[in-house]
């Protein structure tokens, strides 16, 4: 099965790249502008990774981030975060909320990707073992 | 280059010249008796420098673009 | 003929016709039709720098020592190639914190001290009265000599007159009535004496005239042209002397030496002395004035001195025996030749010069006695008290009258126990060297900010103790009092110690080597105890102000280190008893509008309040007495060291913090279910990086954002397009189209930044022509025709056929015009968009205004939309296209241009964007 992207930017021609980049990379994906999109987004794609901006209208990144990493339905997810502003506090807070993965704009198309990929594997591999394991607190 | 800026570094640049035309070894060259136009050499020099100085700050400052 | 009662009358004409002009002056300022608005006013009004001592003494100069005279004249035309840079300084930073005189500058800069700021005017008024003392003295020996026209040898000394019949006691009685009515009748905010400077800048001319008068008589008349003049010099060994430099008086003999300390001690005058920083820069009306003055005030210069060497050679050819004074030969040559009319205009020229000089120093000097030294005591001793008690105007303009007797009767008291021994000249260096001493603590406090306040006092104390001994202690020895043993053998015998030749120097002139050391103690005590002691809070955030004041928004308010609010009751009472309730109420009226501040203000007055009243106080009654007035109504003090630290401290740790925290995270990595206990840790640390982030600079992390932004795009679209080079055609073409518009982006928003910051520092380059407004809007409306016919947008363009001409940049106004017109576009109703430009000329204005009928601007945003980077969504969009600079940048144009952005909600629906421009700089 296609693993599933959600991709969160407000600005329509990053938004636009994006798509592009990871349905290239044979994902299945879907787009939210805004961060209360996002967030319905989440309940009905039930995507494997999330490609989230920080400065958005309304909910920003770091707060759906949290909410995320809050909701036990969606721990799996991972989180690649996106961002203009680069500053250390800034990533340190994003990895700090249970970010996967701190990418600055602009990007390297293709670390972008292979990033993505590299999660996405690791996110199978713990799936893998979780199944096999049965139970976990 | 700013306008403003350009003006007042022209200012500075006439007040060092004027600063090295009234000032020694250059004051020493006129520094004689004999006459010019009838006028003391060195008070022609000075006046006639002084009145140059007042000329250019003239052109610098009130030069319409 | 000339009888002293026909003299007399001529005086009292004179005296009459100033009177008059002065009376003139004020009242056209109380209409508002200023007469001294006017460059060339100004650059005469400067001519206050040519006293008695240029009128009478240089001639004495030149006939002892030939071109010696020069200096002190050239000195100020070099000075005024620095003008740009550093007279604008003194007048900018004058106007923005209502500085008023030397004295109050240097309180100001140094932490709004009065202790120094009452220093630079003891100093000021000790090194004056001579000065001062010395145009008494000129006026009453011209008027005895002409008093016995057309007799010239037989001098009385003055001292032999009954008081009675002393000119000098009259002319300085009726000078203070001149100087009390027409430079202190009411207090002023702004402190311009309209009237005085009008009578002053007519004396420049008279003195001018009669000077110029005088020489061509003496040099066409009495003798054949400048060629007959100098030959006849020629032949006689001791007039050819003149035309070469000739070593002083001085033992060394350096005569260039002497000439570039005589130049640069001029220079320093023509910035330091009293009356000039009066008439340069407090009584300066408009900045750009000084071009004018640049050059014209040089020119009046080397007029006023073409004919002072021809003028001393031919005193000293009619003369030969050294009978007559050569300090009186503009008065004595005339009358030798019996031209009385002409005796009388040289005597007037003289009174003019004399008198111009005592009253712009007597006013300077008395603001500086009431507002530095008088009242600070008043206040010290409790005698006055600023927090409670009646009106204080009044007792406030008594004291400055008072001050204005006082300093001129001591002039007077100078005048007679001195006598007549000195040369003009000499005494009036003297002054020079004394107001000289000021330029360390001044220039350095303008250009360096590690200047301190114990600095200042160190480089004062040590430069003038060095002046005082070395030129005021032997110029009373050769007078009285003292032994003369002192100068010539050193104090109680000590060689190296003689004040003339200080350690052993011999090699200059006493007014040379004088300043020699004094500069090289005072700079250095200055230098090195400012490098050595601290600055307070008050002072670092002056010397900040100071320092970089023309990097500061014009009319500076919001600098305020006031941190809490006062009491408004108590505020304005204080106001009201220093200014007077009408003033107060006007001024603080004016600005709480500008600022957004309700009026009448509620019962705490805000920090900007606080701050804008200490500004109009400092007009007053001076930057130091003011801040302690203030303070006096102001409840809490002003941020402390302790609390500036404890500050300090908070972003270290959180900075430190942050660190931890990044440690931390990679654990929490590893154990991401167990959020929740770091979750609330998170939530402080989430306040503290707000914190910090403020703290940042705001404004590059946002640029950052909005450049990297397009950045991002454009360069994922190359990547993709060079990473598959067999996109159809189609998308290849959409991406393509996405990178043009994306760097079109970025170009637009680079300039945008580069423009604001260039208009920030205040290095934009504007270029002023004449403006119809009225064309200009219908120019911009015919551009954005097309834009606003794609959205169905009826223009509506309410406008006269033409408006006035105003002097402004065409091409930033219309950029004004196209950004509020897409504005109005953008956020108009999308279905039936209007759009309403008018455009009405008001007696001083003349206001656009912009309308749209879309959602108006929220009563919350409408401050913030002026600020950078702050946009409003609409409903339609979330996010609104631009940059986020177009109003910002609008607002600082328009106030470049003296006028004012503003928006308000209209009563039906949307937002009326308007704009005002003064009709004063008008074509």
């Amino acid at each position: 099965m296609r693993s599933k992207v959600l991709i969160v930017d407000d600005e329509p021609n990053i938004l636009i790249s994006l798509e592009f980049l990871m349905s290239q990379a044979g994902y299945e994906t879907r787009s939210a502008e805004t961060g209360e999109q996002a967030l319905a987004e989440l309940d009905a794609f039930q995507p494997d990774l999330i490609l989230l901006d920080v400065m958005l209208p309304g909910i920003d990144g770091f707060e759906i981030c949290q909410r995320v990493r809050q909701a036990p339905a969606w721990s799996h997810i991972k989180i690649v975060m996106l961002t203009a502003k680069g500053r250390d506090v800034e990533v340190a807070k994003g990895l700090a909320l249970g970010a996967n993965a701190y990418i600055t704009k602009p990007f390297s198309t293709r670390a972008l990707v292979s990033e993505v990929q590299q999660q996405l594997a690791e996110a199978q591999n713990a799936g893998a073992v979780e199944t096999q394991g049965g139970d976990r607190p | 280059m700013n306008r403003r800026f350009l003006k007042g570094q022209r200012l500075i640049a006439v007040f060092a010249i004027g600063a090295l035309l009234f000032s020694y070894p250059i004051l020493s060259l006129f520094n004689r008796p004999q006459l010019l136009f009838g006028m003391p050499i060195l008070y022609v020099y000075l006046f006639v420098t002084w009145a140059a100085l007042i000329a250019l700050y003239a052109f610098i400052v009130e030069r319409r673009r | 003929m000339l009888q002293g009662g026909v003299v007399f009358l001529i005086i009292l004409l004179y005296m009459g016709m100033l009177f008059a002009l002065a009376h003139y002056g004020d009242k056209r300022a109380e209409q508002g039709r200023s007469i001294i608005r006017n460059p060339m006013v100004y650059a005469l009004s400067m001519g206050v720098y040519c006293t008695a001592w240029t009128f009478y003494g240089s001639v004495g100069r030149a006939a002892t020592s030939g071109v010696g005279f020069l200096p002190i004249y050239l000195g100020p035309t070099l000075m005024a190639g620095l003008w740009w840079f550093v007279l604008r300084k003194f007048i900018r930073i004058s106007k923005m914190y209502r500085i008023t005189s030397i004295a109050d500058l240097a309180a100001s800069r140094y932490g709004k001290s009065q202790l120094l700021g009452g220093f630079v005017a003891l100093i000021a008024i000790a090194g004056i009265v001579p000065y001062i003392s010395l145009q008494l003295d000129a006026v009453a020996t011209t008027f005895n000599l002409i008093w016995n026209f057309p007799n010239i040898g037989q001098q009385t000394s003055i001292g032999q007159i009954f008081t009675v019949e002393d000119t000098a006691f009259y002319v300085a009685i009726v000078l203070a009535v001149f100087a009390i009515l027409f430079g202190a009748r009411h207090l002023d905010l702004t402190e311009h004496h309209e009237g005085l400077v009008a009578a002053i800048a007519f004396e420049s001319v008279i003195k001018l005239l009669a000077f110029l008068a005088v020489g061509v008589f003496v040099t066409f008349v009495m003798y054949d042209g400048f060629g007959d003049l100098f030959s006849q010099a020629a032949a006689v060994p001791s007039l050819q002397r003149l035309f070469t430099f000739t070593p002083g008086e001085g033992p060394g003999g350096d005569v260039y030496g002497d000439w570039a300390w005589l130049t640069f001690l001029s220079m320093m005058a023509i910035l330091f002395l009293p009356r000039q920083f009066q008439v340069a820069v407090v009584e300066n009306t408009q900045e750009r004035h000084l071009n004018r003055a640049i050059w014209l005030f040089p020119l009046y210069l080397l007029a006023i001195n073409i004919f002072v060497l021809p003028i001393a050679i031919g005193g000293l050819l009619h003369f030969p025996d050294g009978a007559v004074n050569a300090d009186a030969f503009v008065l004595t040559l005339p009358m030798a030749a019996g031209q009385e009319p002409l005796t009388i205009l040289a005597f007037i020229g003289g009174f003019s010069a004399a008198i111009s000089m005592v009253i712009m120093a007597t006013v300077a000097l008395s603001a500086m006695a009431s507002n530095d030294l008088v009242l600070p005591l008043l206040i010290h001793f409790r005698l006055v008290r600023l927090n409670r008690g009646g009106d204080l105007s009044g007792l406030l303009l008594t004291i400055r009258r008072i001050a204005i007797v006082v300093i001129v009767l001591l002039s007077y008291f100078y005048f007679r126990l001195t006598g007549e021994n000195n040369s003009l000249v000499s005494i009036g260096l003297i002054s020079f060297a004394a107001v000289a001493q000021f330029a360390p603590t001044v220039l350095g406090g303008l250009y360096w900010r590690g200047g301190t306040r114990l600095g200042a006092f160190a480089g004062l104390t040590a430069g003038v103790a060095t002046w005082g001994y070395t030129l005021l202690l032997p110029s009373m020895a050769s007078n009285m009092w003292l032994p003369g043993t002192l100068v010539t053998q050193g104090p109680f015998g000590v060689e190296w110690l003689k004040p003339h030749a200080l350690f052993g120097f011999i090699g200059y002139d006493p007014v040379p080597h004088a300043m020699f050391w004094s500069m090289t103690f005072n700079v250095g005590a200055y230098v090195m105890v400012s490098l050595f002691s601290k600055q307070t809070i008050l002072e670092r955030n002056q010397a900040r102000l100071f320092v970089d004041v023309f990097t500061q928004p014009l009319g500076g308010e919001g600098q305020s280190l006031w941190r809490s609010n006062a009491s408004t009751p108590a505020l304005m009472d204080l106001l009201h008893r220093i200014l007077g309730e009408k003033r107060t109420n006007e001024a603080m009226k004016t600005f709480a509008l500008r600022q957004g501040v309700p009026w009448p203000m509620g019962d705490e007055a805000p920090p900007v309040v606080i701050e804008h009243a200490e500004m109009l106080l400092a007009g007053a009654i001076g930057a130091a007495s003011a801040h302690v007035a203030v303070a006096s109504v102001v409840q809490e003090a002003t941020l402390s060291l302790d609390e500036l630290m404890r500050m300090f401290d908070e972003t270290t740790q959180v900075i430190a913090y942050s660190r931890d925290l990044e440690e931390r995270s990679q654990q929490l990595e590893r154990q991401s279910r167990r959020l929740e206990a770091a979750y609330t840790e998170l939530q402080a640390a989430n306040e503290r990086l707000k914190e910090l982030d403020a703290l940042k600079d705001e404004f590059v992390s946002t640029v950052t954002h909005e450049l990297r932004t397009p950045l991002t795009s454009i360069r994922a679209f190359s990547e993709i397009l060079h990473d598959n080079p067999d996109l159809d055609t189609e998308r290849r073409q959409k991406f393509l189209a996405i990178i043009m518009r994306e760097s079109e982006r970025l170009t637009r928003l680079i300039n945008q930044v580069l423009d604001l910051a260039k208009m920030e520092s205040g290095e934009m380059e504007w270029r002023r022509t004449p403006v119809d407004l009225a064309d200009l809007i219908r120019d911009s409306a015919q551009s954005m025709g097309r834009l606003s016919a794609e959205r169905q947008i009826e223009l509506t363009l309410d406008l006269p056929a033409r408006a006035p001409l105003i002097l402004v940049d065409r091409d930033r106004i219309q950029q004004v015009v196209l950004n509020l017109l897409s504005n109005a576009a953008k956020f108009c109703d999308p279905d039936h968009g209007e759009v309403i430009v008018s455009l009405r000329v008001q007696p001083e204005w003349i206001t656009v205004a912009v309308s749209d009928n879309g959602p108006g601007v929220p009563e919350e945003a409408q401050t913030i939309i002026f600020e950078k980077f702050r946009q409003l969504g609409n409903a339609s969009r979330r996010r609104p296209q631009g940059t986020g600079l177009g109003l910002p940048i609008s607002r600082e144009i328009i106030s470049h241009f003296g006028g004012q952005l503003t928006v308000q909600n209209n009563a039906d629906a949307g937002a009326t964007f308007m704009f005002t421009l003064p009709l004063d700089g008008a074509a």
